[in-house]
């Protein structure tokens, strides 16, 4: 089947999609845009995750044409177009929040969606909203850090 | 229901091979120009940092090839079975089909692989000995033709008893995993189903214990743990012209890798050029193969592109995991607090292959005392072949299983004497000039008293935390999310914990690593490119590596080659020994090519200034300046168009095998040591376990990168709260299959399970090793489930031999 | 496979008329992982996703009628008030990825025990709206989990909404896992108190092979309330009814040993569960009466 559907702001089409295909197989292997990782393929590590008309989800679990028509935001769609990282991602390099970096880009679209909601969660928050996105490197105490450091950015409470 | 071709027509913005961050060959990592100093003992930031929260990061499963076809492993469902047939003719007809393989397609002498002992058949032949055993190939242009086509393949299986732990593996009448051993084990073990044994003895421990006034024995269970890293194994073979193969993959050891791949495929190393992919994690479970061999074949077959990619159920067969173990432990003490002596055996389960299991048993034995003085020790390690899943490398290994053992005992001799347990383990506490119980003396600092009285030092974290004005606030008590408790049945504990482990390889292995360093003058700026075969997966050797370059050379510009085949081995990124080993390389390499680059300035400028002939000499901030701080030339002018390249190998002091009767031997290179606090509440009646706080002291020797040396210890740590409290791969005792492989079932801490994890840092620098450090990667894992289940004992009560501990031990008889 | 993508609600039923053997896909959230691991490979997908009133509840009257597929998210976020019980539970489901896409009709149609939407529907008193081209029937809750994964709907129907009265009085919902967020329940359990009837209402998850009501303690419960004159007087509830209760909850599941948990474990915990859940809601009860709505 054909699916097509707005990719970072883009109209991408793929065509020959087998049904069975998931969101996150068209983006990586169809659409070039392997930014949103496979670590599990069933929902658990969040590792895949974009959002989707504005909600975050795990595109491994929505079928392929279940996005039809719709908005999905990835991502390689944080940065501006210039390049400029968004104040996740900074706070992502910054704070050592990275090592392998399978999580991460899960893990960034996460903590973007939690900020623009909350600009100012607790630890509390910060764990409840990420605890969709396993990251078996970190340890997540530097996790923690990039998100307090993004919203601290983002509030002017402390320097760029 | 027939799927499609893949691709055609979709839109494709991936780059070929080659040009760019997704194409194949990653680009070379370019960092500092204009950015502060960077050199060694900031905390620089990675330089795939921004390409990996871009996105752009190529891991070895982003890969893509222009008409590349998809490859699957058919893997066998019984754990131990004659193969009485297999029928491909199906599969082999499916449109869309490209290639089918099995044992019989193999095409070279060589048919089986393995790290140390070759064992492991590239794809089953005769007979499978475990779950998941890889049967047959299939290479289709969609990942679920391959699937349909390889459920069409036909393989009869007639099963065999399950061989599942010692008394199955050894009794009477046992059959055996491999019928006609040839390793150089098999002659010294006392079974064939016993892969290798250690004995360490010294000293007279019977008579010993007879001077004890207090002893305690005990058994205990350890899990089978699995690595669970995030990117699943994965990788792309492309077939060349020359007949050879490129491999882009995510592996621990290229180098390890082609030695097993290229005589099964019967060809010549050089003609089978791998180059490393994004890894996603390994922690030791990429040291095996997994598709590398698989995806050659499948690629030399039918001449095109293949990739494999895992996922997560494929990912629990298709690496090895850490091995369980059963522990035996007596440790006798005097009134006084001293240990007397320790009697221990540990049987670890190796599984149907060898994978590492000798090292592991090694390491099992040389450690299995800890980090205390006992001059009285009688220790037995081995591993078993057995149907279960094969296990190797996992961090800390060998090491891990030990600690949690003996850090049980040590406090349980404490409440026998009725001393502090942190008390007793400093009074037993090693130091720099003790003796191992393998005779080797310990020639740099141990600091483990110390390491002990910092976690001990640091004050507590406050009690009731979850207490808020609107009341419990259920992400801080055990059971989190799922509303078990609002402070009902809630106990505190604390315990505390140290470790032991060898970094680097040891017992005699030619442990070394290559680099390439190379200094040339780019757009009139002095510009310094490292070229290693390091697995760079996560741990932050590509930082270290520039940050050394810059030290050694004073040029802020570094370039990090991609790691290749084209270099010399870096060995492996395992053991705590890559900044020991590729880092001592690189500022080798560095020294190399500093000591080239002013001879080259003496020879152009050395009439000009007489300091070039009298002073001592370092190249900084672009320029050669003597001790005093005058600079004598810019390098750019030094160097002018000529580029100083230098490839060389560094090796650590050489270790001795331990003798095979009594384990003596200076048989590892260096030792490191780390110390947890764990706060922990339990929800007693539910038996739900939340940590609080899981405090950590370790000594580094130097930190290269503070920055990352929190990470590692952070993740270590975090990897024992897992074993502790979660993780297990459970097998199955009657049939050897494994029951929950996935991450529904197969349960890793989420950050809701993870505490704050404090660190405290030493620098006590070992003066055998580049700039003093010590190996960082492993320690904090040792310690850290040992800390947790200490704390659970004492909140509980129970006496909690087993690891993971699970709701049930906690509550119930 | 076939990819059937139903813009109406009306086309939705005539395609499963049409195709008894569809599989619907709401969120995704169990079907795709069935689909990912090879579990399953039906001849047709029929996508929810287009129907938009399966997305939206309402609440006029004393009953909510929620649609099948108003996510997880929406539940906790906009149904604490009318819902609590099944707020709760939702709150413990997975993660917020899963809580965003996962919803009640998905978890009816997989109709797990381990499913953490069922022990709060069971406590409500749910029905659950089963629609086809032949009409529409509501199933009492009771009579929906008719066997391990299996459930009371012909294969010409899809669950248009569940029907659940508005909570008269409080609700509790508690799992217990291996893990602090993101786990699959090794048992769980909800209770809601009826206090307009003098009822409570019970509901046990992954203790047995379907999710179940805990019908022995219940009527204990309310006759012992009733008899203690309980309801009125709202004085804190003896030890020994707590610990009655908590046994028979405890003795109502017919648990099995397997990965996630031992039976004599699963047994323990609705135990502690039940009397924690019973507390929780009876202190609240009486606490509504000391200090009135602050509304
Ligand atoms: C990582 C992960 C964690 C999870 N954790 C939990 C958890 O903690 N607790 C829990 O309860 N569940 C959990 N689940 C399971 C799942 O999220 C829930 O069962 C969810 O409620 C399913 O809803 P859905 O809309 O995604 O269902 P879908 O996957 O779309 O459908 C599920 C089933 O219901 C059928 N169906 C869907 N809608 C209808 C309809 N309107 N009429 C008829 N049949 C229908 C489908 O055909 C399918 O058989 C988890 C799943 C994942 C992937
Ligand atoms: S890949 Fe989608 S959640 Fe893991
Ligand atoms: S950085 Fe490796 S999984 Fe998170």
């Amino acid at each position: 089947m054909r699916v097509t559907f707005t990719v970072n702001g883009r109209r991408q089409e793929a065509d020959d999609v087998w049904e069975g295909e998931s969101l996150l197989y068209v983006l990586r292997e169809r659409l070039g845009l392997p930014g949103s990782k496979n670590a599990c393929e069933q929902g658990e590590c969040g590792s895949c995750t974009v959002r989707l008309d504005g909600d975050l989800v795990c595109s491994c679990l929505v079928a392929a044409g279940q996005a039809e028509g719709r908005d999905v935001r990835t991502v390689e769609g944080l940065a501006a177009e210039d390049g400029t990282l968004s104040p996740v991602q900074r706070a992502f390099v910054d704070a050592g929040a990275v090592q392998c970096g399978f999580c991460t880009p899960g893990l960034l679209v996460a903590a973007d969606d939690l900020l623009a909601r909350n600009p100012s969660p607790s630890d509390g928050d910060i764990r409840e909203a990420l605890s969709g996105n396993l990251c078996r490197c970190t340890g997540y105490e530097k996790i923690l850090d990039a998100v307090r450091l993004a919203a601290a950015r983002t509030a002017g409470t402390v320097d760029a | 229901m027939t799927p499609p071709r893949p691709g055609a027509g979709a839109a494709r913005d991936r780059t070929e091979p080659g040009t760019g961050s997704t194409g194949l060959t990653p680009a070379g990592l370019t960092q500092g120009a204009g950015a502060t100093k960077g050199g060694i003992g900031e905390s620089t930031l990675r330089p795939d940092g921004v390409l990996k929260v871009t996105g752009e990061f190529a891991y070895a499963s982003d890969l893509w090839h222009e008409d590349m076809l998809w490859g699957y492993t058919l893997r066998s469902p019984v754990a131990h079975a004659r193969i009485v047939s297999v029928d491909t003719s199906q599969a082999l007809a499916t449109p869309g089909v490209y290639a089918v393989l099995t044992y019989d397609d193999l095409p070279a002498e060589a048919k089986h692989y393995g790290l140390e002992i070759r064992d492991t058949p590239v794809l089953a032949h005769g007979k499978v000995r475990h779950h998941g055993e890889p049967v047959a190939l299939v290479a289709a242009d969609h990942p679920e033709t391959a699937r349909r086509a390889a459920a069409k393949i036909q393989v009869e299986y007639e099963e065999l008893p399950v061989i599942t732990d010692e008394a199955s593996a050894t009794g009477p009448g046992a059959a055996l995993v491999h019928e006609h051993r040839t390793d150089h084990y098999a002659g010294h073990v006392p079974h064939p189903n016993v892969l290798h044994r250690q004995p360490v003895i010294r000293g007279d421990a019977d008579a010993a214990a007879a001077r004890a006034d207090a002893i305690v024995t005990g058994e205990y269970v350890f899990g089978m743990q699995d690595q669970a890293f995030l990117g699943p194994e994965s990788g792309l073979a492309v077939p060349a012209e020359d007949g050879g193969v490129d491999l882009y993959v995510a592996t621990q050891w290229l180098h390890s890798d082609l030695r097993q791949i290229a005589p099964v495929l019967g060809l010549p190393e050089d003609k089978v050029r791998m180059t490393l992919s994004g890894v996603g994690g390994a922690f030791g479970g990429r040291e095996d193969l997994s598709m590398q061999i698989h995806g050659c074949l499948l690629a030399l077959r039918t001449g095109k592109p293949v990739k494999i990619v895992y996922n997560r159920f494929e990912s629990f067969f298709g690496h090895v995991h850490r091995h369980p173990a059963r522990l035996w432990y007596e440790h006798g003490a005097t009134k006084d607090g001293k240990l007397t002596h320790v009697r221990a055996r540990i049987v670890l389960d190796g599984g149907a292959y060898a994978s590492s299991s000798p090292a592991v048993v090694g390491n099992a034995a040389s450690l299995g005392v800890g980090p205390y003085v006992v001059h009285d020790v009688d220790v037995e390690a081995l591993a078993l072949y057995t149907n279960n899943p094969p296990c190797g490398a996992m961090r800390g290994f060998g090491a891990v299983q030990a600690c949690f053992a003996y850090e049980a005992q040590m406090d349980r001799l404490a409440a026998e004497l009725g001393l502090d347990p942190v008390e007793f383990r400093q009074r037993n506490a090693m130091e720099q000039g003790s003796v191992m119980p393998t005779g080797q003396v310990v020639d740099a600092p141990a600091p483990v008293a110390e390491l002990l009285r910092r976690v001990k030092a640091r004050p507590l974290p406050p009690e009731r935390q979850w207490e808020t004005s609107e009341g419990p606030d259920v992400r801080a008590l055990p059971g989190g999310l799922s509303n078990t408790t609002h402070g009902e049945g809630v106990v505190r504990g604390v315990g505390y914990a140290v470790g032991i482990k060898n970094v680097g390889f040891s017992e005699g292995f030619d442990d070394y690593s290559t680099a390439r360093v190379r200094m040339e003058v780019i757009g009139g700026e002095p510009v310094v490119t490292v070229h290693t075969a390091m697995a760079e997966v996560g741990q932050g050797g590509v930082t270290v590596h520039a940050q050394i370059a810059r030290t050694e050379l004073g040029v802020t510009a570094v370039t990090i080659q991609p790691a290749d085949t084209r270099v010399g081995s870096a060995g492996s990124t395992s053991a705590s020994r890559q900044t020991y080993l590729t880092g001592g390389a690189v500022k080798q390499a560095c020294e190399a090519v500093r000591e080239r680059v002013l001879a080259l300035g003496r020879r152009r400028f050395g009439s000009h200034h007489p300091a070039w002939a009298t002073a001592e000499l370092v190249l900084e901030d672009g320029k050669v300046v003597t001790d005093g701080g005058e600079a004598l030339a810019a390098l750019a002018d030094v160097l002018g168009d000529e580029a100083v390249d230098v490839e060389l190998e560094f090796r650590h002091r050489p270790t001795e095998p331990f003798d095979l009767r009594t384990g003596q031997g200076n048989g590892h290179v260096q030792y490191s040591f780390a110390a947890h606090r764990a706060v922990v509440e339990v929800d007693t009646e539910l038996g739900l376990v939340k940590v609080i706080e899981l405090a950590c002291a370790q000594d580094v020797g130097k930190a290269l990168n503070p920055l990352s040396v929190q990470g590692q210890i952070q993740g270590g740590t975090t990897q024992g709260l897992g074993i502790a409290v979660m993780e297990e791969i459970v097998v199955d005792p009657l049939t050897a299959k494994v029951r929950n492989p996935s991450f529904t079932d197969y349960l890793i801490p989420t950050i809701l399970d993870t505490p704050t994890i404090p660190v405290d840092i030493l620098e006590l620098a070992d003066h055998h090793a580049p700039y003093g450090l010590r190996g960082a990667g492993e320690a904090p894992t040792l310690s850290a489930t040992p800390a947790v289940l200490a704390a659970i004992r004492q909140a509980t009560g129970r006496a909690l031999n087993r690891v993971p501990v699970r709701p049930e031990h906690l509550t119930g008889p | 496979m076939d990819f059937l993508r139903p813009a109406s609600w009306p086309e939705a039923l005539a395609a499963k008329a049409e195709h008894p053997a569809a599989v619907p896909i709401a969120g995704g959230t169990d079907v795709m992982v069935e689909i990912n691991f090879d579990h399953r490979r039906p001849e047709h997908l029929l996508d929810l996703g287009r129907i938009t009133e399966l997305r939206e509840w309402d609440g006029d009257g004393d009953t909510v009628r929620l649609g099948a597929a108003v996510p997880y998210t929406r539940i906790v976020e906009e149904l604490a008030g009318d819902l609590p019980g099944l707020a709760l539970a939702g709150r413990t489901v997975a993660s917020p990825q899963i809580r965003n896409r996962g919803g009640v009709g998905g978890n009816l149609g997989t109709a797990s025990p381990a499913g953490d939407a069922h022990p709060a529907l069971l406590a409500g008193g749910a029905e659950v709206e089963a629609v086809s081209v032949r009409g529409t029937r509501l199933i009492p809750i009771d009579a929906f989990y008719t066997g391990v994964k299996r459930n009371a709907l012909a294969p010409d129907e899809l669950i248009r909404a569940v029907r659940l009265k508005k909570a008269t009085g409080p609700q509790q919902f508690a799992k217990v896992g291996t893990r602090n967020a993101m786990v699959i329940a090794v048992c769980a359990f909800g209770i809601a108190l009826h206090p307009d009837v003098r009822g409570v209402r019970t509901g046990i998850g992954s203790a047995a092979p379907t999710p179940i009501r805990a019908t022995a303690a219940e009527e204990f419960l309310a006759a012992e309330l009733a008899d203690g004159g309980h309801w009125d007087r709202r004085g804190p509830l003896p030890p020994a009814l707590l610990r009655h209760f908590a046994g028979l909850v405890a003795g109502a599941a017919n648990p099995v040993d397997d990965v996630r948990g031992t039976a004599a474990y699963r047994r323990h915990a609705l135990g502690v569960l039940a009397r924690r859940t019973l507390t929780w809601t009876w202190e609240q009860y009486r606490g509504e009466e000391r200090t009135p709505t602050c509304a």
